[in-house]
C-alpha cells in the first residue's frame, strides 16, 4: 500500500475519531498537537486504524509510536 | 458468515454525510428529539455514537428541549473503563425514545459508589444504576474438582455484587440493571470443564444462574451479557490486548451492541417496547406471489430450502404471538387471495384466527398501518413492519418514522434472525396477563376501513429516482413479452394470452402499437414491468393488453404508460383511446383502472366486462415523479 494512499485513509480515521472535519495530519503530527488525543484516545485510534486496515498491532507497537509518521511506516510494513 | 447481530443488522446503514448531519444537528431550529431519535435510527458505529452523544450534551447544556424524549437519568459504575461506553449510551437510547443523561462513577469504584452517601452516583439520583461488573472485577478463584471450594467462589463473588446491588436499593429510589459474566474464553481442561466444579466454566455458570435468580425476586432488572457475548462470540468479544492496554471490559466493537441492549431495558422500564407485528405476506411469509403463482405455486413448508426460510419467519410470528404479540397483515393483494393461503395452504403454520387484523387491498401500506393502529387502539410506536420491500419499508419509515421496520437481508433465511435480534419486543418482565394478551383480540382477522391517505407519497415517490424506459416490441424483449403475457394476472385487464410468433406478429403489424415498459430506482433495475399492445380501428386505439407487475404498484407507473400512449396517438392519427376491462378470478384490483386514469364509462357487456373512452385531445399532460427514456420508436416524439 502506498503511503499517499494510507495517509488518505488515516486521515478519514483521524478526523472521524476526534469529530474535526478540517484535521489535516502528516509525519509529524503527534498527540500534543491535537485537541482530546490523551492516552484512552490513542488505544481508540489505534482500534480504528487496526479494523480499517484489517492488520493487528501488538501492545508493545502501540507504545512505541512517536508519531503519525512512525504510524504509517508501521502500516505500510504490516500490509505488505 | 452471518453477522447480524454485532452489526446491527436490523438497521439500515448511516449515511455518507452522518459527520455532517451530526454537527449542523442543533443549527437548525426545531423538533430536534425527533432529529436526534432520527439519526440515532441508523447502525452507527462506536465513534458515531460518540458524536451524536457530544451533539445530545451540547443541546443538554444549552438547554434546548429535546421532546418528545422521555428523560432517564442513569448511573454507570464498572471495574472497567467506561468512557466509550457511557456516550455511546446516550446516543443509543435516543434511538429507543429516550433522553438519557449518563453519569458515570470513577473508574474501579462500584461498592464505594453505593456505600459512601457523596459518592458521585448517589449525589445524581438517577432512575436506574447499571452495574456493569465483568470477571476481571470479581474473586474468580479456581479450584478443580473441589465442590466445596468452588461453592466458596461463587458464594464470595455474589456477595460482592450482592452489596453493591443491595446498597444502591437501599440508599437510593432506584433498582440496579445486573449483568451476568461473559465467561473467560480459555479452558482448564476442555470440555471436561462443564462437568468438574471448580473450573472456571463451571464457576461462572453457577454464579449466572444466581444473578438471573437475584434478578427474579427483586426489582433489579437483568441484562444477560453473558447470553449477548456467547452470540456473538466470546473469542472475539474478550479481548487480552484491549483490556490490557486500556481496561476495556470487552472488544470497542462491541460497544455498540451492548448500548443496544441496555437501551431496550431501559426503553421496556418506560413501556416503549413494541406490541404489534404487522407482516407482508408476497416473499415475506411464503416465497411467491399468491395473486400470480396461486395457492399451488407459492413456496411455503418443510423440504425446501427457501420455503423453510419462509416457514422460520412464521415460527417466530407464532413465538411472539405466544409471548402476548398482537400479529397484523398488510399486504398489496385482494382480501379473498390473501386469505387462501392461510385457509386452505396445508403447508401454513400462520392462520387465520392468529391474526388479529388483516389488511389486504391495493393502497399504500402507511394508511393500513394507520387503520390497523386506530382499530387496535395502540399508537404507531407500538408497531414494527416487517416486509421483504425495500420501497414499502422506505415508504413506511417516511411517512409513519415510529413505526420500527426493520432492514432485512436478502436471504430468507435470515429474516427470523433479523427481526428477533432487533429487540423491538424486549420485555423486562412477564406475567400470564401478558401472554393471553394476543387472545383477547378475539375478533379475529377483521378488516378495517382506511382513512385518509398519509404524508408526502408524491415526495417519496421522487426520491425513489425513479426511471421509466419505453421501446415498441423488439426481437430482445420477446421471450419476456411473451412470458409476462402468460404469466400475468393481476394487473392485466384483458387477460389476453399471446404466443411469441403473435408477439412478433404484432410487433411486425402497422396498425398495432405496442410499448414495453422497464422501470429503475434507487433499490435497482426492476426490469420489464409492464406491456401495452394497441390496435388500430380507424381513428381509435382500441387497447388490447395493458398489464403490469404488481410489485411497482403505487408509483404512478399507470400514469406515466398512459402520457406515453397519448404522446404517440397524434403521430399515428389516433383521436380516441378505448379500454377494456375483462373481468376475471384474479384480475379484481383493476377494475376501476380506465376510470381512475380519468376514462368516462361507455358500455357494459353482458360478460360483465366494461369498456371506456378517453379523447386524445382531453387529458393534457400531467407531471408524472420520473424520468422518462425511451428509444427504438421510428419517429421521435415530443414529450
Amino acid at each position: 500500500m502506498q503511503q499517499t494512499e494510507i495517509y488518505d485513509k488515516l486521515t478519514n480515521i483521524f478526523r472521524d475519531t476526534f469529530d474535526d472535519p478540517d484535521l489535516v495530519i502528516g509525519p509529524q503530527l503527534t498527540a500534543d498537537d491535537v485537541d482530546g488525543w490523551d492516552s484512552l484516545y490513542h488505544i481508540r485510534l489505534m482500534l480504528s486504524v487496526q479494523e480499517a486496515f484489517k492488520i493487528k498491532f501488538s501492545a508493545l507497537e502501540i507504545g512505541q509510536l512517536k508519531n503519525v509518521g512512525d504510524l504509517a511506516n508501521l502500516i505500510e510494513l504490516r500490509s505488505t | 458468515m452471518t453477522d447480524i447481530v454485532a452489526s446491527l443488522g436490523w438497521l439500515p446503514r448511516p449515511e455518507a454525510n452522518f459527520a455532517d448531519q451530526c454537527r449542523d444537528m442543533l443549527d437548525t431550529p426545531g423538533e430536534l428529539g425527533r432529529r436526534l431519535q432520527r439519526l440515532a435510527s441508523f447502525a452507527l458505529a462506536e465513534t458515531q455514537l460518540a458524536q451524536l452523544a457530544k451533539q445530545v450534551e451540547r443541546a443538554r447544556s444549552a438547554s434546548l428541549p429535546l421532546d418528545p424524549l422521555v428523560p432517564f437519568r442513569l448511573g454507570l459504575v464498572s471495574n472497567a473503563t467506561t468512557d466509550f461506553i457511557r456516550p455511546a449510551l446516550i446516543a443509543t437510547a435516543l434511538r429507543h425514545g429516550i433522553s438519557l443523561e449518563c453519569v458515570a462513577a470513577p473508574f474501579g469504584q462500584v461498592v464505594q459508589e453505593a456505600l459512601s452517601p457523596d459518592s458521585t452516583i448517589r449525589r445524581a439520583e438517577p432512575d436506574a444504576v447499571l452495574v456493569a461488573v465483568d470477571f476481571h472485577g470479581l474473586p474468580l478463584r479456581t479450584a478443580p474438582g473441589d465442590a466445596a471450594a468452588a461453592e466458596a467462589v461463587v458464594g464470595a463473588a455474589l456477595d460482592h455484587l450482592e452489596s453493591a446491588w443491595e446498597a444502591f436499593n437501599r440508599n437510593l429510589k432506584a433498582g440496579c440493571i445486573v449483568q451476568t459474566i461473559a465467561r473467560p474464553v480459555d479452558p482448564c481442561f476442555g470440555s471436561l470443564d462443564l462437568s468438574q466444579p471448580g473450573t472456571l466454566r463451571n464457576i461462572v455458570d453457577t454464579l449466572n444462574r444466581a444473578i438471573a435468580a437475584h434478578a427474579a425476586k427483586t426489582d433489579d432488572i437483568l441484562l444477560d451479557v453473558a447470553c449477548l457475548a456467547e452470540t456473538v462470540g466470546l473469542d472475539q468479544w474478550q479481548s487480552p490486548i484491549e483490556w490490557n492496554l486500556a481496561k476495556l471490559p470487552f472488544a470497542n466493537k462491541f460497544v455498540p451492541i451492548y448500548a443496544e441492549h441496555v437501551c431496550r431495558l431501559i426503553a421496556a422500564m418506560k413501556g416503549k417496547s413494541r406490541r404489534c407485528l404487522v407482516l407482508d405476506l408476497d416473499n415475506t411469509l411464503w416465497s411467491g406471489v399468491i395473486g400470480d403463482d396461486g395457492l399451488e405455486g407459492i413456496i411455503i413448508g418443510q423440504g425446501d430450502p427457501t420455503g423453510e426460510a419462509h416457514l422460520s419467519v412464521q415460527q417466530a410470528a407464532m413465538g411472539l404471538r405466544d409471548r402476548g404479540i398482537v400479529l397484523a397483515v398488510s399486504s398489496k393483494n385482494d382480501d379473498a387471495t390473501a386469505r387462501l393461503p392461510f385457509q386452505q395452504h396445508p403447508e401454513m403454520l400462520l392462520r387465520e384466527e392468529h391474526i388479529a387484523v388483516f389488511q389486504a387491498n391495493w393502497r399504500d401500506k402507511a394508511e393500513n398501518i394507520r387503520a390497523i393502529a386506530s382499530e387496535l387502539s395502540l399508537g404507531l410506536d407500538a408497531f414494527v413492519f416487517l416486509d421483504d420491500n425495500p420501497a414499502e419499508r422506505d415508504l413506511v419509515r417516511r411517512l409513519l418514522p415510529e413505526v420500527a421496520v426493520p432492514e432485512l437481508p436478502p436471504d430468507p433465511s435470515l429474516y427470523a434472525r433479523t427481526l428477533m435480534a432487533s429487540g423491538y419486543f424486549e420485555a423486562v418482565t412477564f406475567s400470564a396477563e401478558d401472554r393471553a394478551r394476543a387472545d383477547f383480540y378475539r375478533d379475529n382477522a377483521r378488516r378495517v376501513t382506511l382513512q385518509k391517505q398519509s404524508g408526502d407519497l408524491e415526495g417519496f415517490l421522487r426520491s425513489l429516482q425513479m426511471i421509466i424506459s419505453f421501446r415498441p416490441f423488439d426481437e430482445i424483449g420477446r421471450g419476456r413479452i411473451a412470458q409476462l403475457i402468460n404469466k400475468s394476472n393481476q394487473f392485466n385487464l384483458t387477460t389476453r394470452r399471446y404466443s411469441e410468433t403473435e408477439v412478433r406478429d404484432a410487433a411486425a403489424d402497422p396498425d398495432c402499437f405496442t410499448l414495453q415498459v422497464g422501470l429503475s430506482d434507487i433499490y435497482g433495475d426492476n426490469g420489464m414491468i409492464s406491456v401495452i399492445i394497441c390496435r388500430r380501428d380507424g381513428r381509435i386505439w382500441h387497447i388490447d393488453t395493458w398489464l403490469m407487475s404488481c410489485r411497482v404498484l403505487g408509483r404512478g407507473v399507470e400514469r406515466a404508460i398512459l402520457q406515453e400512449i397519448l404522446a404517440h396517438a397524434p403521430r399515428h392519427a389516433i383521436d380516441t383511446l378505448i379500454g377494456a376491462y375483462r373481468p376475471t378470478a384474479r384480475n379484481g384490483m383493476v377494475s376501476e383502472h380506465y376510470a381512475g386514469l380519468g376514462f368516462e364509462p361507455l358500455a357494459q357487456r353482458q360478460d360483465g366486462a366494461t369498456l371506456w373512452r378517453l379523447d386524445v385531445a382531453g387529458k393534457p399532460p400531467e407531471v408524472i415523479p420520473m424520468e422518462v427514456r425511451r428509444s427504438g420508436f421510428a419517429v421521435p416524439t415530443a414529450a
